[in-house]
């Protein structure tokens, strides 16, 4: 050890502010990143899922017997 | 040859192979890291001038130099999306710009948190805090530059020439503290020479520097997977993995 005791270390002879509050900062930004960029990673994953299920659903409504009418809209060109 | 540039530029490859390298990443980066930092915090003798204030070096030294690495990585990334419309590499800019600017406001607030207690000044104009700065609003314009661009072949385009121009600016940083009469001390490590410090100081420091490293390796692996998982969605591997759990 380079302190002789804990409150000599949490001091670190007038520097400790200094000191605590760069480590403090340092940690703090390296947490929030590193966290954010897992929850955005598995919110993509999540939308994905939900857009793959939204397709299935739709599908499967599509696949469904159809009725004697159909509304489905039809694009004309404009040109 | 080309087999492999080709699997190289490959989403699912990369998926498939960065997935099994973050866990030791991760783990790996931690434990450098947090050795460093204790090693450095309560274990290394205190430096004769500065007293104690320059235990910052621990974190100091290892963003600044992440900030600086991570751009020249993302600058190579950017001339392989001019040259050959690589699609991992445009994934891997964006992917890790943010990561930069983080790192190099770290750099700059401890730097400027350490020169308070030892030079007696937060902040001077001087040649290597300058160029740092510019670095970090160089990191804000292509993140702004790309969030401006919806079409993503324009916008991979135009963030690529951003960040090959900006290029410039590195060695700037790097040899500021030799060109110009600076407040930075001049490098703490250097290839040709042997440290100035004493191996209980550039130990630990070496530690925490490889820690990030790491931690920035894996930061990549996720941030990237995540634009890749955007852009492929449409793509039958992106399903399987997104239903079934594996590539």
């Amino acid at each position: 050890m380079a302190f002789d005791s804990f409150s000599a270390f949490i001091a670190m002879e007038g520097h400790g502010p200094y000191v605590w509050a760069c480590y403090a900062v340092f940690f703090v930004l390296m947490a929030v990143l590193m966290a954010g960029s897992l929850r955005s990673r598995k919110a993509m994953v999540e939308s994905c899922r939900r857009g793959y299920e939204f397709q299935a659903d739709k599908s499967k409504v599509a696949s469904a017997p159809a009725s004697s009418a159909s509304f489905a809209r039809v694009n004309v060109s404009q040109d | 040859m080309w087999q492999i540039f080709h699997k190289l530029g490959s989403p699912k490859w990369f998926f498939g192979i960065s997935t099994r390298f973050m866990p030791w990443l991760l783990a790996g980066g931690v434990l450098l890291l947090m050795a460093g930092v204790v090693w450095g915090l309560a274990f290394a003798p205190k430096d004769y001038l500065q007293g104690n204030s320059y235990r910052i070096i621990f974190i100091h030294v290892p963003t600044a130099f992440m900030a600086q690495s991570v751009y020249i990585m993302m600058a190579s990334a950017a001339l392989v999306t001019l040259v050959w419309r690589m699609k991992l590499a445009d994934v891997f800019v964006k992917a890790v710009a943010p990561v930069g600017l983080v790192l190099t406001f770290l750099a700059l607030f401890t730097g400027s948190v350490w020169g308070k207690p030892t030079w007696g000044t937060w902040w001077i104009w001087d040649a290597r805090l300058t160029s740092m700065l510019i670095l970090l609003f160089l990191y804000g314009g292509v993140i702004a530059l790309d969030r401006a661009i919806n079409d993503e072949k324009s916008a991979a385009r135009a963030v690529a020439v951003l960040v090959v121009v900006g290029v410039v600016n590195i060695p700037i940083i790097k040899y500021s503290v030799d060109w110009w009469n600076t407040l930075h001390q001049p490098a703490t490590f250097k290839l040709t020479e042997k440290p100035s410090m004493p191996a209980e100081m550039w130990v630990p420091l070496l530690l925490s520097v490889l820690g990030l490293y790491l931690i920035f390796g894996w930061l990549a692996c996720v941030r990237m997977q995540t634009e890749i998982l955007s852009r492929e969605q449409r793509t039958r591997w992106v399903k399987e993995f997104v239903l079934k759990g594996r590539v």
